[in-house]
């Protein structure tokens, strides 16, 4: 009986939310008046991370943080910066991670290059096969 | 060998697959830690949160001694468990400096008076910006910066009584 009354007591009671109670920030949850602005913010909102639920886009993230990262980026593009600009300065700050456009550089080229790679090895092997092939 | 060299592409597929699944069941969730550490502070003014406590600006974090400038809230329990850690060092005589994160000045007075204040000035970080600034991913977090304002270490998470230590020999060698 105790047990069960805890539990339902649990289940009745409200989740403790690691939020404020603070508004969103303006810029937040609200588009900038200009569209290619706006554009331009979103597509970068799609490709940085979201720091609280990692594995989501801050464009995504319903997390305070990633509220204040959007109004950020919409804050700096109506002033005029440019999205690559953004984009450096928070990799300055928490590195490549944040960002969902990995950088080609000394660590990152095989990811580029090995696909290519691969499909030259498929090519040849295959080109191989065809030519015994017609021989045979 | 050419027999076993056809099993290579199925073995490199499980290896594949084991990865893969193992991501799954145990998502990534790593903390980040800041690369601001070793470069200036950057450059910010934040207005006072309280009316009886001076605001944070940068610019006072050069005048020669060392200083702890944590990132907090009045609404992060964590922050709570390191209240009284912080209320040692500052017994000790470091100044603490607090950046307050999405604060009402009603909640902060009511959360110092009933955790202690160890903070010589706090400034209002109404929308994060100083916190992204930072390179700061969560609260509280702790930034001990030198004489000259260089940051020189990031504590991430509540100082627990057993990183005092540390933290003083920190300060310490942040002269």
């Amino acid at each position: 009986m105790r047990t069960a009354l805890a539990v339902i007591l649990l289940a009745l009671s409200a989740p403790v939310l690691a939020d404020s109670l603070m508004p969103a920030a303006k810029y937040a949850n609200e588009q900038l008046p200009d569209r290619t602005q706006e554009a331009r913010a979103k597509a970068l909102m799609e490709t940085i991370r979201c720091l609280v639920c990692q594995g989501q886009s801050i464009a995504d993230s319903d997390a305070e943080m990633a509220g204040d990262m959007r109004a950020l980026i919409r804050t700096r593009i109506e002033a005029g910066e440019k999205p690559e600009a953004i984009r450096r300065w928070l990799i300055e700050r928490y590195g490549d991670w944040v960002s969902y456009k990995p950088p080609f550089d000394g660590l990152t080229w095989p990811l580029y290059a090995l696909p290519v790679l691969f499909l030259a090895f498929g090519l040849w092997i295959v080109s191989g096969r065809l030519k015994r092939r017609r021989k045979g | 060998m050419k027999k076993l060299l056809i099993w290579l592409p199925l073995g490199l597929f499980v290896l594949f697959l084991i990865v893969f699944a193992g991501g799954l069941i145990q998502p990534e969730s790593k903390t980040i830690p800041s690369k601001m550490v070793g470069k200036p502070m950057p450059a910010f003014a934040l207005a006072p949160a309280l009316p009886n406590k001076p605001g944070v600006g940068s610019a006072v974090l050069a005048n020669g001694q060392p200083h702890l400038v944590n990132v907090f809230a009045s609404w992060c329990l964590p922050c709570i468990t390191e209240a009284p850690q912080l209320d040692q060092l500052a017994q000790a005589g470091v100044p603490i400096l607090g950046i307050a994160v999405r604060d009402r000045p009603e909640d902060l007075l009511r959360f110092l008076q009933r955790n202690g204040d160890p903070y010589r000035a706090i400034g209002s970080d109404g929308n994060s910006n100083v916190q992204i600034a930072l390179g700061s991913s969560g609260l509280p977090e702790t930034f001990i910066v030198d004489g000259k304002g260089i940051i020189r270490k990031q504590h991430i998470g509540a100082i627990n009584p057993e990183d005092v230590p540390g933290i003083m020999s920190a300060l310490g060698e942040a002269k």
